[in-house]
């Protein structure tokens, strides 16, 4: 790290951030001890809907070292519900895209009813864990049973039961979007197929559960939050908010964080209930989820399902595409229209569609909140996409990564319109790449398309079944509206960078050390990284939504040159010269051509300080610290090609992963070795969804994964090699030229592996349109499908 | 609850005594009573491996014993791992290989790693994907985990490979 060969920016620097965490000193939330801290416990339905009769405390509270049990009833009471939504989309977006919302305001603790299995509705707080979950076990509910919602479908039926009955609808909102004639371009096609395609709930599981501390300042009325987040400027406005106190009587912070995805990308009603505790007892609390409850009270995500017709051509060209989607968004809907907005405006990728009509609605039903993970309504439709295009091409027996050329944005076309809007209101613009050159690399990656057909033939013959699965994704990166950087050259000359962005295993503390060090031709070690603390800058918005490299490199630059500019007239000062003679070196600031002449950084930060004696020329304010907050023009557009080969055992329904190659585009790359640790960690997530794992509710809402044997995060054993292609076209939308990458990885593989079981399998007509492909949906859909049992008497015969 | 008891035990080579109920966890234990936080925990269900230590020299579950079970033990946990400054090989092939991203899961993974190179110190990247499969990592898809633990191998089969002071 302290070798000087610069750039630094584009090098695979090791991270600053491993010490620590190799050698089990990190420090994560629930590592955390505060002094006469107490613990809190949960007190979660059982039930998926019901309303709350009573909920007795007197058992819990007699128990020793119980200091406060406290029901939703006597909390609605005390403080206020969330705000109905915590992302709002921007005026831009709500004048121009037909829509409506109806978010209802989830309390601190349910106290009406209960309107999914794990929602809280109760809290004991004691001097132990183990004491506060002993009580906890003697709170005795009453609860009137109602028919559970399960479905989105169903959710909106007449018949429905009405989760929240003052909205009289279970619909929490809906858009939609069109460009072109749709129906008459759909009428004209010569050819349409119509599908149903059902992405299946399953959810973002780090390692780290959720956790929040509290700690209130009687003296000065402030209250300290140490939370497990994504966003510690969110948790401060709403603590803030419900609380009644000013935003500077609040701080948040996050510690080390075991993963977020998205999932830690909001504020959940522990972040508010904790500090209410602390401040109502007087003494610092902390929750600490267990997994059994991550499971069951922490977001879940996808569970869409898109009705989809497409009008094509004979060669496969794309006419008109229309899709109706709904999403199952479970009790609540804390981030709003983000993620189906997401879905709607990525579904055509890089595919050219003139005619093009979607329609999104979000029902309530009775299970966990659906939020953003990882991807955020790009995973949906990318997989409702992928498999319209092979279907296509299916359908006029032609290859499928023949009919995706056919209808790709070229490499010429750029910068491309596709005629819609993104969710920061504006008009997207695909700024930059070349997905036929994305694709091509990925392909060849794998070995090409026509080697593999070869192969396949020939396996057929021994009655494997190979197939072959692509899945092209475009991802809008680093959307708005803000985010700022703080920097600050201190008399030691070292420099202090901090954000609203935090870490929760990106690596900012390198890679932001590598930015700022190349700005002021310092090593990395010179350079301090503090984020995730309000301390540290006025306002942020945080880290999700593959945005924290693109606005966070965009605000340093701007603050780096602001901070330039007075160094620069400081330095000129110390040196008797003009600022315009003056540039930097490995030792400070000197005088171009004249070697010897610097000034380090820190004697002009010493000049810099207020009071006698300075070093400032007249005119020049005290001080050498600059704040600056990016905001975005819109979003910058990453992309990837996955190409997968896989094997399937038709009897025994399993899939193996022969082959798999991402190439992708990233624009300029700030440290490649911990961009490739994004994608690779990114698509093991996206594999993870489509085969292994699932969030399942059984017909009376009851959470059917409820622990980690039932919910099945993939080990090291069921991931496949990766080969990554790298295929870099810079971003001309921000000063480094970086593209958001913390997300694609995910979005993806359901549907490249979808297509590569269904080419695997094609023979039998069966279609996997719907996750997850598990070795029993495989087993059935080869039975069910249409050739199924035909092929497989054939397959018998040809095998005895 | 019921009465507290004394229990002695060998952490990465360095005696400790505390005192706690019964039912207490042996990673609480280790946690809270011993203040020892490098050992993370996941699940408390025995599925996900962050707790893992090594137990009388064998990988072990932390969240699924006792404390009382470990009476007269020697325990290793992560923070047992380096010599002073100087990483672990182990350690030093994770960071090598960047196969740490938030780092939860990390401690248990390396205490695995170690475990399994014990039983196989020359193993083949497939031996190696099994080897660690008894911890789940959710950020870096096992690629450079797999990387890191291979070099490892080669290093350790150079050395001794011993952990710790």
């Amino acid at each position: 790290m302290t070798d000087r060969e610069r750039p630094y920016v584009g090098r695979s620097l090791l991270r600053r951030e491993d010490r620590r965490l190799l050698t089990g000193r990190g420090q994560f939330i629930a590592d955390l001890e505060l002094p006469r801290m107490l613990h809190a416990a949960f007190i979660r339905s059982p039930l998926a809907h019901a309303r709350i009769r009573s909920v007795d405390l007197s058992r819990a509270a007699a128990v020793p070292g119980v200091a406060l049990a406290l029901s939703g009833a006597e909390l609605a009471r005390l403080l206020p519900p969330l705000p109905d939504t915590q992302l709002s989309l921007p005026s831009k977006w709500t004048s121009r895209v037909e829509h409506e919302f109806h978010n209802p305001q989830q309390p601190g603790l349910a106290h009406d009813k209960v309107r999914h299995v794990g929602e809280a509705l109760a809290v004991v707080v004691a001097e132990s864990r183990y004491a506060a979950e002993d009580a906890a076990e003697l709170v005795t509910l009453d609860l009137d049973p109602l028919p559970a919602v399960v479905s989105a479908e169903a959710a909106l039926t007449a018949d429905a039961a009405l989760i929240h009955e003052h909205l009289q609808t279970n619909l929490f909102g809906a858009f939609s979007i069109a460009k072109g004639h749709v129906d008459a371009a759909m009428a004209q096609a010569p050819h349409k197929l119509q599908r149903r395609f059902y992405h299946h709930r399953y959810a973002a599981m780090p390692m780290e559960c959720r956790g929040v501390a509290a700690m209130h300042d009687p003296r000065t009325g402030s209250i300290t939050i140490w939370s497990a987040t994504q966003v510690v400027h969110w948790v401060r406005r709403e603590v803030a908010g419900i609380l009644g106190l000013p935003e500077a009587r609040v701080r948040c912070l996050a510690l080390d964080v075991g993963g977020g995805f998205g999932l830690k990308g909001h504020v959940y009603p522990e972040d508010l209930v904790i500090p209410f505790l602390a401040r109502r007892l007087g003494r610092p609390v902390r929750w600490i989820e267990d997994r059994h409850e991550h499971l069951q009270c922490s977001a879940h995500s996808r569970d869409q399902l898109h009705e989809v017709e497409v009008g094509f051509d004979n060669d496969g060209h794309i006419l008109a595409l229309r899709d109706d989607f709904i999403v199952d968004c479970g009790a609540w809907n804390p981030i709003g229209g983000g993620v189906p907005y997401n879905t709607a405006a990525h579904l055509t990728g890089p595919y050219k569609i003139d005619h093009l009509a979607v329609s999104a609605r979000t029902a309530a039903t009775n299970k966990v909140p659906n939020t953003a993970y990882r991807g955020a309504g790009r995973p949906e439709a990318v997989f409702a996409m992928e498999r319209i295009v092979d279907l296509v091409a299916g359908s006029l027996g032609l290859e499928p990564a023949d009919v995706r050329r056919r209808n790709m944005i070229r490499a010429e076309e750029m910068p491309y319109r596709p005629g819609i809007l993104y969710r920061d209101g504006e008009p997207i613009v695909y700024d930059s790449g070349d997905y036929p050159g994305g694709l091509q690399k990925a392909l060849e990656a794998i070995g090409g398309v026509e080697a593999f057909r070869r192969r396949q033939r020939e396996a057929r013959r021994k009655r494997q079944y190979l197939g072959l699965g692509i899945g092209f994704y475009v991802e809008g990166t680093g959307v708005g509206p803000f985010e700022g950087a703080t920097v600050r050259i201190d008399g030691s000359g070292k420099i202090y960078a901090s954000s609203g962005a935090s870490s929760q295993g990106q690596g900012m503390e390198t890679i932001f050390a590598q930015i700022v060090a190349d700005a002021w031709r310092v090593a990395p070690d010179d350079v301090i990284i503090s984020f995730a603390d309000t301390a540290g800058i006025a306002g942020g918005s945080g880290t999700f939504a593959s945005r924290s490299t693109v606005n966070v490199s965009a605000a340093l630059h701007h603050a780096n040159e602001r901070l330039r500019q007075k160094a620069f007239a400081i330095a000129a000062n110390l040196l008797e010269c003009a600022t315009a003679d003056l540039e930097l070196r490995d030792d400070g600031i000197g005088v171009v051509g004249v070697p010897g002449t610097s000034v380090s950084l820190a004697q002009v930060a010493q000049a810099a300080r207020p009071g006698w004696d300075h070093g400032r020329p007249q005119g020049v304010e005290a001080g050498l610290e600059e704040t600056y907050y990016w905001e975005p023009p819109t979003v910058t557009w990453s992309y990837a090609a996955h190409a997968a080969i896989v094997e399937v055992d038709r009897e025994l329904g399993q899939v193996k992963i022969d082959k798999y190659a991402i190439a992708h585009d990233c624009g300029v790359v700030v440290n490649p070795l911990l961009v490739e640790g994004q994608i690779a960690g990114g698509t093991a997530q996206g594999l993870g969804g489509i085969l292994l794992e699932d969030i399942a509710y059984d017909p009376d809402g009851q959470l059917l994964a409820g622990s980690l044997a039932d919910y099945m995060v993939p080990t090291a054993g069921d991931m496949p090699e990766m080969v990554l292609v790298h295929q870099h076209t810079p971003s001309p939308l921000n000063p480094l030229g970086v593209k958001g990458v913390g997300e694609g990885g995910a979005v993806a593989p359901p549907a490249a592996i979808a297509n590569a079981v269904a080419d695997a399998l094609a023979l039998f007509g069966a279609e996997f349109n719907t996750t997850p492909i598990k070795p029993e949906q495989i087993v059935k859909a080869v039975r069910s499908a249409p050739l199924g049992n035909d092929r497989l008497r054939l397959d018998s015969r040809e095998s005895t | 609850m019921s009465e507290i008891r004394e229990i002695r035990v060998t952490v990465n080579g360095k005696g400790y005594q505390g005192r706690c109920e019964p039912r207490k966890l042996l990673v609480d234990f280790i946690r809270e009573d011993l203040g020892l936080t490098g050992t993370h925990i996941g699940c408390e269900h025995g599925i996900c491996g962050a707790c893992t230590i090594l137990f009388n020299g064998e990988a072990a579950r932390s969240c699924l014993m006792f404390a009382v079970q470990a009476q007269g033990a020697e325990l290793l946990t992560v923070e047992g791992l380096a010599r002073g400054d100087e990483y672990h090989p182990l350690q030093q092939a994770f960071h090598e290989h960047h196969a740490l991203q938030c780092g939860y899961c990390t401690p248990g993974m390396l205490i695995a790693a170690l475990d399994f190179l014990a039983t196989n110190p020359s193993p083949t990247e497939d031996e190696i994907r099994e080897g660690i499969s008894s911890v789940l990592c959710r950020c870096t898809g096992y690629v450079n985990i797999v990387k890191a633990v291979a070099a490892a191998a080669e290093v350790m089969r150079g050395t001794s490979g011993q952990p710790g002071p």
